[in-house]
């Protein structure tokens, strides 16, 4: 019975001086994971503003946020039409225009495409939309994927209008 | 290694083992047989280690977000300790990680020179612990001036500049050593690269160094050859590692508190003021570990001579070995060297006081015979002392220190003193 | 003699720092009632944002804090100015951004992300506009004195007359903690010179205080994190030391009953 307890003790001190350890160290490992994520200079910039005045119907630009093109585009009524036209049947990854769009004349989403992460082609591809060069991923003029290795359509980020010539992303 | 016949247990281990017997060396260092009566001044050898991996892990970190240009290292310095997450921390571990290697270091020599450490069959080891000092001092100097504040620039230019006391080629190296004609953005990133570089190369020589200590085993503070293993041996693991632990542990308290509670205060307020060629601070001052080398190159009135003496001091250390000439290892078997060990100590101590204080007067004097006392405690006292010194007799191992009679009183004092230290 | 240099050597290595420190200073510095200092010290909110007041109405002018953004204003362990009044204040500065579509260079208002506006366009401006002494960089000021807070303290308050017989040139003027005694900044503060929002009465003592708060914050924005994290490191450390010394106990004692 005492030899019992005995090594009970002996077996607390040490289980409980390697548990003590590990929670140190993993504790010690945390500071040197996190500086990798993004730093607070980083996450001040998180917005930009962007003016579209001098858009076009018909024309987009490309601003860059978070280090990643974002695609606005002044869409002409026949590609908004076209964009509404689809049903969403056809699609891939089902989203109505609208939903993406909430001021149908300004489609804005992130340059960046689903597959693996190259920038799309403006006004190319069999859908009047974009096209990814690097492995055949065709987006249409609501930025849905429509045929190709993509799996969802392009990334709408959060945005909003400051005034009718602003857009605020981020 | 070679007379080690183990043999894993499962079959997997077994035929990995038979192609890299990486298992052969796990059991070699688990099994190392240490002699039993090793006291903490032998832990350091583990803290260094630990020092040198948190230097490595913190600098790689470090190099991630540090930027080697003139115009943006003290910026993104500052960056690293404003927004880099955690970066004010892992910076701090850094800086003040140096100092701690650095006291660690000097614990490690002097207990060398205090035991005896680097006599026969241990020179290598002692010669290659030498290199990797001169290796960390490179690293520390080089590091310092990536800041790129005052000190760093100053410091930076006051050492190179030492090259130039060579005869004929000094300037041409000095040049080549700045890639300019001063201090400038090319010297940065050439030091940012060295800096880079050398910790791996004293992890190389710190195995070296390991590998070199198990052919003989450890010296013990008795000093006495002793059998292994045997009852004056105890195998590595547990019994070493958990005193090491238990050491190590301490010396991060101490640690834990200059990075939190004092971060700055061995280092100099000046390196927070970014580099500036046309104005050099009011005095330029080593950091603390080299100053007792910084007081030795003032204390010569001659440029080159200076430099001479300075690279000297250290170099000597890797002829002690024959210049010692006594075959006793252990201080507390020489009564007559225990007290120039101390007083040496000592010298050292007030080397690196008056190296922090300004070279004239009453100061340049004391550098002045701490220099030659410095120089003499290893060309003169100690081969002399070898030879005229009467030893105490030594005991037939760890176990049965008991021989004489003033013997046994004598090792467990000292001892003792050693614990209360 | 052996026990004599040991122990000096020891008391020797001790003291040895503090005389290195204090051999320099010939005066004394003045000190005050600091909250960040020790193990548990943090800042004093009002006191940060007071000190804020005192450096935008009176240091600005002249000296930048150009590693300062004004999100750090609004950010923990700060003067912790609401976002509101952060954005608030930074909209308060012009910032030069650029170049817009046509080319050209524009200002606008200084938005949370953008680092402090600059009293000087360059180093040679601020050099031009102040007798050809360079006001520093605020940043981090205070860790760049030996002296640190105590110092900038000082010499905020250490403007007096020249002693008897000494002969300051133009522009000079004479304050007894300043290295060399000799300063182109005339006395910054005086009674009264801001008005405190929150009632304090603005003494010279109380506008150097706050300010000096403020720089020691603004060279050490994770001061607090670092005093809480620290004393949670070494809570820790000590109980893994202590767990640590039984096991070793435990283990060394298979030994002992052996030999």
């Amino acid at each position: 019975m005492s030899d019992q307890k005995k090594v009970n003790r002996r077996d607390f001190i040490y289980t409980a001086s390697t548990v003590v350890g590990v929670v140190g160290v993993g504790a010690a490992a945390w500071p040197l994971i996190d500086q990798m994520n993004p730093d607070a200079s980083v996450k001040a910039l998180a917005t930009t503003e962007v003016d579209v005045s001098l858009v076009k119907p018909g024309q987009s630009i490309t601003v860059l946020w978070r280090g990643k093109p974002v695609f606005i585009k002044r869409r002409t009524e026949n590609e908004i039409a076209e964009a509404k036209a689809v049903s969403l049947t056809e699609l891939k990854h089902p989203e109505k225009d609208e939903d993406r769009a909430s001021n149908p004349e300004w489609l804005v989403m992130l340059g960046v495409c689903t597959h693996l992460g190259c920038v799309p082609l403006a006004d190319k591809g069999d859908y009047d939309g974009w096209f990814c060069p690097c492995h055949g991923s065709h987006y249409d003029t609501s930025g849905r994927i429509r045929k190709g290795p993509a799996p969802t359509n392009l990334e709408i980020p959060k945005y909003e209008f400051v005034n009718s010539n602003t857009i605020k992303i981020g | 290694m070679s007379e080690h016949n183990y043999q894993p247990k499962s079959k997997f281990g077994k035929w990995f083992n038979d192609r890299l017997p990486l298992l052969t060396l796990a059991n070699h260092l688990t099994d190392y047989p240490t002699p039993k009566n090793l006291n903490y001044w032998w832990t350091f050898g583990g803290i260094l280690t630990f020092c040198l991996i948190t230097q490595i892990i913190t600098g790689l970190v470090l190099a991630m977000h540090y930027i080697a240009h003139a115009d943006l290292a003290f910026s993104s310095v500052e960056h690293i300790m404003r927004d880099v997450n955690y970066g004010w921390l892992i910076r701090y571990i850094h800086a003040n990680g140096a100092s701690m290697f650095f006291l660690a270091v000097y614990i490690h020599i002097f207990r060398s020179l205090f035991y005896g450490s680097y006599k026969a069959p241990r020179e290598i080891i002692w010669i290659l612990g030498i290199m990797i000092y001169l290796l960390m001092m490179a690293a520390a100097f080089m590091g310092y001036v990536l800041p790129w504040g005052q000190m760093s620039f100053w410091g930076a230019t006051v050492i190179t500049n030492l090259f130039s006391a060579i005869p004929l080629v000094g300037e041409s190296i000095t040049t080549w050593l700045w890639g300019g004609y001063s201090v400038d953005n090319p010297t940065l990133t050439r030091f940012f690269t060295l800096h880079y570089l050398i910790p791996f190369l004293i992890l190389g020589l710190v195995v070296l160094h390991i590998w070199a200590l198990h052919v003989p085993g450890n010296n013990n503070p008795i000093g006495i050859d002793i059998k292994k293993p045997s009852k004056d041996t105890v195998s590595f693991h547990p019994y070493i590692v958990v005193k090491d632990l238990f050491a190590l542990l301490l010396f991060l308290i101490l640690f834990a508190f200059f990075v939190f509670y004092s971060p700055n205060v061995l280092g100099h307020a000046d390196n927070y003021i970014e580099a500036n060629p046309l104005v050099t601070p009011a005095h330029i001052v080593p950091e603390w570990y080299l100053l007792p080398f910084y007081a030795i190159l003032r204390s010569i009135p001659d440029k080159l001579m200076g430099v001479i003496a300075m690279l000297s001091a250290i170099l000597i250390l890797a002829a002690l070995p024959w210049l010692d000439t006594s075959k006793i290892r252990s201080a507390v078997f020489r009564p007559l060297y225990k007290q120039f060990y101390w007083i040496l100590v000592l010298d050292v101590l007030i080397l690196g006081y008056v190296g922090a204080m300004p070279a004239e007067g009453l100061y340049l004097l004391i550098a002045r015979i701490g220099t030659a006392y410095y120089f003499a405690h290893f060309l003169i006292i100690l081969p002399i002392l070898g030879k005229v010194e009467k030893t105490l007799p030594l005991p037939m191992s760890i176990s049965e220190p008991i021989l004489g009679g003033s013997l046994n009183a004598e090792p467990a004092r000292s001892k003792e003193d050693f614990q209360k230290l | 003699m052996f026990k004599f240099v040991k122990y000096f050597s020891l008391i020797f290595f001790l003291i040895s720092g503090n005389i290195v420190s204090s051999a320099e200073n010939a005066e004394k510095l003045l000190t005050t009632d600091w909250t960040f200092k020790g193990p548990f010290g943090k800042f004093d909110r009002a006191s940060l944002q007071r000190g804020y007041q005192v450096y935008q109405e009176v240091c600005a002018s002249c000296h930048s804090l150009k590693y300062m953004s004004y999100r750090n204003l609004s950010e923990e362990g700060g003067p912790e100015f609401s976002v509101q009044e952060a954005k608030a204040i930074a909209a308060n500065f012009e910032i030069l951004d650029g170049p817009n579509p046509e080319g050209e260079m524009f200002t606008r208002p200084a938005r949370l992300s953008d680092k402090f506006a600059m009293p000087y366009a360059n180093e040679e401006e601020a050099k031009s506009a102040n007798g050809g002494a360079y006001p520093p960089d605020m940043s981090v000021l205070v860790k760049a004195r030996k002296g640190g807070a105590d110092y900038v303290y000082s010499v905020l308050l250490g403007y007096e007359d020249p002693p008897v017989g000494m002969k300051l040139d133009d522009g000079v003027h004479y304050n007894k903690y300043m290295y060399g005694n000799k300063i182109k900044m005339p006395a910054p503060l005086s009674e009264g010179l801001v008005e405190y929002a929150d009632g304090t009465t603005a003494t010279e003592q109380q506008m150097a205080k706050d300010v000096v708060s403020f720089l020691m914050w603004t060279a050490e924005p994770h001061l607090e994190q670092r005093h809480k994290i620290g004393f949670r490191a070494i809570v820790y450390l000590i109980i893994l030391s202590i767990l640590v010394y039984f096991s070793m106990k435990k283990i060394w004692s298979r030994i002992e009953t052996e030999v």
